[in-house]
């Protein structure tokens, strides 16, 4: 089988101009949105956890918080999939810049949020959850391989599972190499059957030997293009807004993934 | 309800659900313990391989931990002075890649490189790759440093304009995916392909991956394993933390002082049971989230607790069928009274256990390769390595600690490996039915 199918049953988005799906919808239908707060809320999060974390963990919580209040499973139970192309790219650039000058004054803290999996740490924390969670990273196709990840964790263990994709802007040498200069996330909640208030029903085939499809040329002239995480979810995201269609999302090197999208009747 | 059915056939295995261990039911308030994890088909390891301090592959391994040697020496790695042991691979500065894949290079790909070729891993890979063809072998490497030893290493050579230097101008090595993306090319593997980065249960967690992949049809084989170097980021952000040893780390000790920092790689290929019936088996794993802190376990050792339980549950094993236990066994004064504690309250004395950080250093992303590969060889050889550096336990240990190595059979041995995060992962490995 390289067929999987799952039920979408929500959906968080956040990003300088858009702070959640519905923004996402409206600005798709031509009108026009007013921009979020400067910083993610990540309302999940204790308050004073809230002004500590880093921005990478405040993005990565707020969409995941959307996505589960859409969903109405509970955060506690729920396995999750955190997916990001370059982590936190601003605590790489402290910790590369500090540690080329003097090493020892590295701080405690931001080493420890310097792991991949930070945001998932704050994020069990913050909700209770025990579950499996897992921190992971596909490159430019850190999107399409996290979903494959999460609808494979979702079918193989038969339970709704959270899939949180976000990449922050860099800043310094590191951010020159990474050539991300928007922060933007998206998270998904899944689930192996339909549910009421199920969003639609995606089903996703594997389509290997497919490297020319896989690196749409560049515009140039959109934000999201510059963000690793929404150039490739785009697509998705625009089908998720519409409540249907069909797109191909980059899983690996050469293997896309088809992703169709039917809205339940 | 498919979770029914294969409890259904599991039960015509012949195998046996594990009793609750040891207050399960009441530490997790009846939540997250009320989810059955999922039994799975054992599949088959039919190659493995490792290089860490105590050598290059497989046999040096085996000398290494049967005669009590240790790998670890003073630091001579850190670009600034700092005053610890490390457990470092000779030979990686030699191991330069072929010029085909010459934007890959840096330490941790070339340990990688090193590391593919020992005990005809690299000719197995290809093998698989032959047999089932690129797109149906997938890829799930762990790691917790990646490059960014090359990123901190442009840092220190930044020019006027404060860029990096043109020979380290190589985006693809400054991003986590670094060792997966080489490795894949290197390979000519087209299947799925992802890095999982859960700090030091990173390369435990790719089992997982894999089993599930090729339990739904969407590989036939996986290449896993993991590859973490030495790097300042993982020396100082230790030191930072105040987890590292001055002297050699000695793992559930009394006098223990932090951990010992060294660097691996490993991999193994894993492929369902009757492609490779005499291989070894990995026969469960179990994966938690402790929800407590970022760089401290959880006080009762919960998150461990239900990673070990449901490795048993998708097992089918009872803790007493298991022989070996490669435990995490850090070192730190938080993991190793934890770890102990749990190993003393839900084994039998007959059960055996050590950490083998103290030969070969904590490897953090490395790590759950690293000591699966030490499992398997302990079902191979009879081999029960000693916990090298504890003379003298730990009040929270129990008789299942074996400070010396001893021979004795192994059919079932397990390795544990628990991250920042509060990230728990469990392996079972079981001897291929004769």
């Amino acid at each position: 089988m390289t067929t999987l199918q799952v039920h979408l049953q929500g959906i968080g988005l956040w990003s300088a101009t858009l702070g959640d799906f519905a923004a996402f919808q409206a600005q798709e239908r031509g009108e026009s949105v007013p921009a979020p707060a400067a910083r993610p809320p990540a309302a999940t999060l204790p308050a004073n956890e809230r002004r500590r974390v880093p921005e990478s963990v405040l993005l990565a919580v707020e969409v995941a918080g959307q996505a589960v209040a859409m969903s109405g499973h509970a955060a506690s139970e729920m396995l999750c999939v955190f997916s990001s192309a370059y982590g936190d790219q601003l605590i790489s650039d402290y910790m590369c810049a500090t540690l080329a000058l003097a090493p020892a004054e590295l701080s405690p803290t931001r080493f420890h949020n310097s792991v991949h999996n930070a945001p998932a740490g704050y994020w069990t924390m913050a909700t209770g959850c025990h579950a499996a969670s897992s921190a992971i990273s596909a490159g430019h196709a850190s999107f399409g391989a996290g979903l494959l990840e999460a609808a494979t964790l979702c079918v193989a263990e038969e339970r709704p599972v959270l899939l949180v994709c976000s990449d922050i802007a860099g800043s310094g040498p590191l951010g020159e190499m990474s050539g991300t200069h928007a922060s933007f996330g998206c998270a998904l909640v899944l689930s192996p059957q339909a549910e009421t208030g199920s969003l639609g029903r995606l089903e996703l085939t594997l389509m290997p030997h497919a490297d020319k499809s896989l690196r749409p040329a560049l515009t140039g002239d959109t934000w999201y293009e510059t963000n690793p995480i929404a150039a490739s979810a785009w697509p998705l995201m625009q089908n998720l807004a519409r409540g249907q269609g069909k797109c191909i999302l980059a899983a690996a090197e050469t293997l896309a993934l088809c992703a169709v999208l039917e809205t339940p009747v | 309800m498919g979770a029914i059915r294969q409890l259904a056939n599991f039960d015509k295995d012949e195998r046996h659900l594990p009793p609750r261990l040891s207050r399960l039911g009441n530490v997790t308030g009846g939540g997250y313990a009320g989810v059955m994890p999922v039994p799975i088909q054992p599949l088959a390891v039919r190659a493995y391989t490792a290089t860490s301090a105590l050598g290059q592959g497989l046999a040096s391994h085996f000398a290494a931990l049967s005669s009590h040697r240790g790998g670890l020496r003073e630091n001579d790695f850190s670009s600034a002075p700092l005053a610890c042991w490390i457990g470092r691979v000779a030979g990686v500065e030699d191991a330069s890649l072929p010029a085909a894949h010459a934007v890959w290079e840096c330490r941790n790909n070339r340990l990688a490189w090193l590391g593919l070729h020992q005990d005809q891993f690299l000719d197995q890979a290809l093998d698989a790759r032959q047999r089932y063809g690129a797109a149906r072998v997938a890829l799930i490497l762990g790691t917790s440093t990646a490059s960014i030893g090359a990123t901190e290493e442009a840092y220190r050579h930044l020019d006027s304009a404060g860029l990096m230097p043109p020979e380290l101008r190589r985006p693809l090595i400054h991003a986590p995916h670094s060792l997966a993306g080489f490795v894949a090319e290197a390979l000519g593997l087209e299947g799925p392909c992802l890095t999982v980065s859960t700090a030091c249960s990173s390369s435990a967690k790719v089992f997982a991956n894999a089993e599930r992949l090729i339990r739904l049809g969407l590989a036939d084989a996986a290449v896993v394993g993991g590859v973490d170097t030495l790097c300042d980021s993982v020396l100082f952000g230790f030191n930072a933390l105040e987890l590292v040893s001055p002297d050699p780390c000695r793992p559930f000790d009394q006098t223990r002082h932090g951990i010992s920092i060294g660097e691996a790689a490993g991999f193994a290929l894993l492929e369902r049971a009757d492609a490779a019936p005499h291989a070894p088996r990995l026969l469960g794993y179990g994966e938690s989230s402790d929800a407590h802190h970022m760089s401290t376990p959880h006080p009762e050792g919960l998150g461990a607790e239900l990673a070990l339980h449901d490795a048993l549950t998708r097992a089918g094993l009872r803790p007493e069928q298991v022989d070996y236990i490669n435990l995490h066994g850090t070192a730190s004064l938080k993991n190793d009274e934890v770890e102990a504690a749990l190993i003393a309250r839900a084994f039998p004395a007959s059960t055996r256990a050590s950490s083998t950080k103290g030969f070969t250093g904590h490897t953090l992303g490395a790590a759950g390769i690293l000591e699966a590969v030490v499992a398997l060889e302990a079902i191979r050889h009879g081999l029960v390595p000693g916990n090298l550096g504890c003379t003298s336990p730990d009040a929270a240990c129990g008789p299942q600690l074996a400070l010396q190595s001893e021979q004795r059979r192994v059919d079932i041995a397990l390795s544990n490996s628990f991250g920042f995060g509060g990230n728990n992962a469990c392996l079972a490995f079981g001897r291929a039915p004769a």
